[in-house]
Protein backbone atom coordinates (compact mmCIF):
# COMPACT_ATOMS: atom_id res chain seq x y z
CA UNK A 1 0.00 0.00 0.00
CA UNK A 2 2.91 1.94 0.59
CA UNK A 3 4.86 1.82 -2.02
CA UNK A 4 2.96 1.20 -5.23
CA UNK A 5 1.92 4.62 -6.05
CA UNK A 6 5.23 5.51 -6.51
CA UNK A 7 5.63 6.81 -10.11
CA UNK A 8 8.81 5.63 -12.03
CA UNK A 9 10.89 8.26 -12.21
CA UNK A 10 14.42 9.09 -13.56
CA UNK A 11 14.96 11.24 -10.69
CA UNK A 12 13.45 8.46 -7.89
CA UNK A 13 15.14 5.02 -9.02
CA UNK A 14 12.75 2.49 -7.45
CA UNK A 15 13.89 1.09 -3.84
CA UNK A 16 14.16 -1.83 -2.01
CA UNK A 17 11.24 -2.64 0.28
CA UNK A 18 12.22 -4.62 3.42
CA UNK A 19 8.73 -4.48 5.49
CA UNK A 20 9.80 -7.54 8.13
CA UNK A 21 8.80 -5.34 11.07
CA UNK A 22 10.33 -8.11 13.08
CA UNK A 23 13.49 -8.20 11.43
CA UNK A 24 13.84 -4.56 11.83
CA UNK A 25 15.60 -2.88 14.73
CA UNK A 26 15.08 0.32 14.94
CA UNK A 27 18.62 2.33 16.44
CA UNK A 28 18.39 5.09 19.20
CA UNK A 29 18.39 7.74 17.29
CA UNK A 30 15.66 6.16 15.42
CA UNK A 31 13.54 5.74 18.12
CA UNK A 32 14.21 9.19 19.29
CA UNK A 33 13.03 10.74 15.89
CA UNK A 34 9.78 8.64 15.39
CA UNK A 35 8.81 9.88 19.12
CA UNK A 36 10.01 12.93 18.54
CA UNK A 37 7.21 12.87 15.36
CA UNK A 38 4.57 10.91 17.61
CA UNK A 39 5.09 13.70 20.58
CA UNK A 40 4.54 15.96 17.79
CA UNK A 41 1.12 14.63 16.34
CA UNK A 42 0.07 14.42 20.63
CA UNK A 43 0.78 17.98 20.90
CA UNK A 44 -1.26 18.91 17.40
CA UNK A 45 -4.22 16.51 18.51
CA UNK A 46 -4.40 18.77 21.89
CA UNK A 47 -4.69 22.38 20.42
CA UNK A 48 -8.10 22.25 20.11
CA UNK A 49 -8.83 21.37 23.47
CA UNK A 50 -5.89 23.52 24.71
CA UNK A 51 -8.06 26.46 22.78
CA UNK A 52 -11.45 25.06 24.47
CA UNK A 53 -9.78 25.74 28.22
CA UNK A 54 -7.81 28.62 27.44
CA UNK A 55 -11.15 30.31 26.08
CA UNK A 56 -13.62 28.50 28.63
CA UNK A 57 -11.33 29.44 31.95
CA UNK A 58 -11.09 33.29 30.37
CA UNK A 59 -14.48 33.74 29.47
CA UNK A 60 -15.84 33.56 33.51
CA UNK A 61 -15.05 32.47 37.23
CA UNK A 62 -17.58 29.34 36.20
CA UNK A 63 -15.64 28.86 32.88
CA UNK A 64 -12.14 28.80 35.02
CA UNK A 65 -13.74 26.29 37.78
CA UNK A 66 -15.29 23.89 35.08
CA UNK A 67 -10.87 23.75 33.84
CA UNK A 68 -9.84 23.17 37.04
CA UNK A 69 -12.11 20.63 38.06
CA UNK A 70 -11.21 18.79 34.50
CA UNK A 71 -7.89 19.42 34.61
CA UNK A 72 -7.29 17.41 38.02
CA UNK A 73 -10.09 14.97 37.08
CA UNK A 74 -8.07 11.14 36.89
CA UNK A 75 -8.48 10.43 32.89
CA UNK A 76 -7.25 14.25 32.11
CA UNK A 77 -4.48 13.66 35.09
CA UNK A 78 -3.16 11.26 32.30
CA UNK A 79 -3.42 13.51 29.39
CA UNK A 80 -1.71 15.71 31.04
CA UNK A 81 0.95 13.90 32.17
CA UNK A 82 1.56 12.56 28.23
CA UNK A 83 1.30 16.05 26.95
CA UNK A 84 3.74 16.97 29.05
CA UNK A 85 5.89 14.26 28.14
CA UNK A 86 5.44 14.70 24.66
CA UNK A 87 6.23 18.68 25.28
CA UNK A 88 9.92 17.90 26.87
CA UNK A 89 10.83 14.68 24.73
CA UNK A 90 9.88 17.09 21.72
CA UNK A 91 11.65 19.93 23.47
CA UNK A 92 15.43 18.14 23.67
CA UNK A 93 14.83 15.72 20.64
CA UNK A 94 14.13 19.28 19.01
CA UNK A 95 17.20 20.88 20.31
CA UNK A 96 19.43 17.75 19.59
CA UNK A 97 18.57 18.04 16.02
CA UNK A 98 19.26 22.06 16.22
CA UNK A 99 22.81 21.32 17.78
CA UNK A 100 23.21 19.06 14.61
CA UNK A 101 22.36 21.17 12.35
CA UNK A 102 24.82 23.38 13.56
CA UNK A 103 27.37 20.57 12.55
CA UNK A 104 27.25 18.97 16.32
CA UNK A 105 27.35 15.50 17.24
CA UNK A 106 26.52 14.40 13.19
CA UNK A 107 28.81 11.05 13.94
CA UNK A 108 27.62 7.61 14.98
CA UNK A 109 28.43 7.62 18.47
CA UNK A 110 27.78 11.10 19.60
CA UNK A 111 25.11 10.98 17.66
CA UNK A 112 23.36 7.75 19.65
CA UNK A 113 24.96 9.41 23.04
CA UNK A 114 22.96 12.71 22.36
CA UNK A 115 19.90 10.18 21.34
CA UNK A 116 19.87 8.43 24.82
CA UNK A 117 20.28 11.62 26.29
CA UNK A 118 17.36 13.76 24.57
CA UNK A 119 15.12 10.02 25.85
CA UNK A 120 16.46 10.30 29.17
CA UNK A 121 15.84 13.92 29.63
CA UNK A 122 12.48 14.18 28.49
CA UNK A 123 10.92 11.24 30.72
CA UNK A 124 13.07 12.71 33.88
CA UNK A 125 11.87 15.91 33.45
CA UNK A 126 8.31 14.30 32.94
CA UNK A 127 9.18 12.59 36.11
CA UNK A 128 9.57 15.48 37.95
CA UNK A 129 7.68 18.05 37.19
CA UNK A 130 4.21 15.86 37.18
CA UNK A 131 5.82 14.84 40.67
CA UNK A 132 5.23 18.20 41.25
CA UNK A 133 2.25 18.41 39.40
CA UNK A 134 0.60 15.51 40.86
CA UNK B 1 11.79 16.69 6.70
CA UNK B 2 10.63 15.35 3.28
CA UNK B 3 11.82 15.33 0.37
CA UNK B 4 9.22 15.77 -1.89
CA UNK B 5 8.21 19.78 -1.09
CA UNK B 6 10.45 20.94 1.43
CA UNK B 7 12.02 23.82 0.48
CA UNK B 8 14.85 26.08 2.44
CA UNK B 9 12.01 28.31 3.48
CA UNK B 10 10.01 25.38 5.05
CA UNK B 11 13.31 24.08 7.02
CA UNK B 12 14.33 27.87 7.82
CA UNK B 13 10.60 28.13 9.62
CA UNK B 14 10.58 25.51 11.28
CA UNK B 15 14.14 26.19 13.12
CA UNK B 16 13.15 29.57 13.60
CA UNK B 17 9.84 28.86 15.05
CA UNK B 18 11.49 26.03 17.28
CA UNK B 19 13.80 28.77 19.13
CA UNK B 20 10.57 30.87 20.30
CA UNK B 21 8.23 27.74 21.51
CA UNK B 22 11.11 26.35 22.94
CA UNK B 23 12.34 29.21 25.30
CA UNK B 24 8.39 30.55 25.68
CA UNK B 25 6.42 26.72 25.92
CA UNK B 26 9.24 26.06 28.83
CA UNK B 27 8.05 29.10 30.70
CA UNK B 28 4.23 28.62 30.75
CA UNK B 29 4.78 24.71 31.39
CA UNK B 30 7.23 25.80 34.49
CA UNK B 31 4.84 28.97 35.26
CA UNK B 32 2.08 27.11 35.12
CA UNK B 33 3.22 24.19 36.77
CA UNK B 34 4.64 25.72 39.76
CA UNK B 35 2.53 28.36 40.13
CA UNK B 36 -0.73 26.36 39.93
CA UNK B 37 -3.17 29.18 39.14
CA UNK B 38 -6.26 28.86 41.55
CA UNK B 39 -8.44 31.94 41.23
CA UNK B 40 -9.90 33.30 37.68
CA UNK B 41 -8.65 36.88 38.75
CA UNK B 42 -5.59 36.11 39.25
CA UNK B 43 -4.94 33.99 35.98
CA UNK B 44 -6.96 36.73 33.64
CA UNK B 45 -4.53 39.26 35.20
CA UNK B 46 -1.38 37.47 34.65
CA UNK B 47 -2.44 36.43 30.81
CA UNK B 48 -3.33 40.24 30.71
CA UNK B 49 0.33 41.72 31.72
CA UNK B 50 1.93 43.13 28.83
CA UNK B 51 4.15 41.02 28.31
CA UNK B 52 2.35 37.84 28.64
CA UNK B 53 0.06 38.80 26.22
CA UNK B 54 2.60 39.83 23.71
CA UNK B 55 4.70 36.87 24.36
CA UNK B 56 1.36 34.54 24.01
CA UNK B 57 -0.12 36.73 20.92
CA UNK B 58 3.48 35.60 19.23
CA UNK B 59 3.56 32.01 20.52
CA UNK B 60 0.21 31.52 18.84
CA UNK B 61 0.80 31.89 14.95
CA UNK B 62 4.80 30.40 15.30
CA UNK B 63 2.82 27.07 16.71
CA UNK B 64 -0.11 27.11 14.20
CA UNK B 65 3.13 27.53 11.70
CA UNK B 66 5.32 24.81 13.58
CA UNK B 67 2.65 22.56 13.48
CA UNK B 68 1.36 23.04 9.82
CA UNK B 69 5.21 22.03 8.61
CA UNK B 70 5.67 19.52 10.74
CA UNK B 71 1.89 17.60 10.21
CA UNK B 72 2.40 18.38 6.66
CA UNK B 73 5.81 16.17 6.39
CA UNK B 74 3.88 13.42 8.34
CA UNK B 75 1.52 13.27 6.18
CA UNK B 76 3.52 13.63 2.84
CA UNK B 77 5.54 10.75 4.64
CA UNK B 78 2.89 8.68 5.57
CA UNK B 79 -0.36 9.03 3.12
CA UNK B 80 0.58 8.49 -0.30
CA UNK B 81 -2.82 8.77 -2.01
CA UNK B 82 -3.41 12.25 -2.37
CA UNK B 83 -7.00 12.80 -2.21
CA UNK B 84 -6.62 11.70 1.33
CA UNK B 85 -3.44 13.67 1.70
CA UNK B 86 -5.08 16.82 0.52
CA UNK B 87 -8.45 16.14 3.12
CA UNK B 88 -6.28 15.67 6.22
CA UNK B 89 -3.76 18.81 5.12
CA UNK B 90 -7.23 20.74 4.55
CA UNK B 91 -9.21 19.49 8.10
CA UNK B 92 -5.88 20.42 9.74
CA UNK B 93 -5.38 23.52 8.76
CA UNK B 94 -8.77 24.57 9.22
CA UNK B 95 -8.41 23.15 12.90
CA UNK B 96 -5.47 24.61 13.31
CA UNK B 97 -6.91 28.40 12.30
CA UNK B 98 -9.76 27.64 14.01
CA UNK B 99 -8.21 26.92 17.31
CA UNK B 100 -5.16 29.52 17.16
CA UNK B 101 -8.54 32.31 16.12
CA UNK B 102 -10.01 30.99 19.62
CA UNK B 103 -6.76 31.33 21.59
CA UNK B 104 -5.96 34.63 20.32
CA UNK B 105 -9.40 35.86 21.31
CA UNK B 106 -9.50 34.66 24.54
CA UNK B 107 -6.14 36.77 25.14
CA UNK B 108 -7.75 39.37 24.01
CA UNK B 109 -10.43 39.08 26.25
CA UNK B 110 -8.72 38.57 29.18
CA UNK B 111 -7.03 42.16 28.91
CA UNK B 112 -10.92 43.62 28.37
CA UNK B 113 -11.87 41.85 31.32
CA UNK B 114 -9.02 43.28 33.42
CA UNK B 115 -9.33 46.15 32.22
CA UNK B 116 -12.68 46.87 32.59
CA UNK B 117 -12.44 45.56 36.25
CA UNK B 118 -10.72 48.65 37.17
CA UNK B 119 -7.00 47.37 37.47
CA UNK B 120 -6.63 43.85 38.80
CA UNK B 121 -2.95 42.75 40.16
Amino acid sequence: MLMHNHPPSPLSPPRPVFLELWHIRLPLPGVVSILHRISGVLMVLAIPASAWALATAVASEAGFALVASRVSSGLFKFALVLLLWSFLHHLFAGLRYLLMDLGYAVNLPPARLTAFLALCAGLVATLVIAGVLL
Amino acid sequence: MSRQASGLKAWFVQRLSAVYLALFGSYLVVHLVIWHPLDHADFIAWMAAPLVAFGLLLFIPLLLVHAWVGVRDILIDYIKPIGLRLGLLSLIALLLLGSGLWAAKAVIVAQTLVATSGGMG
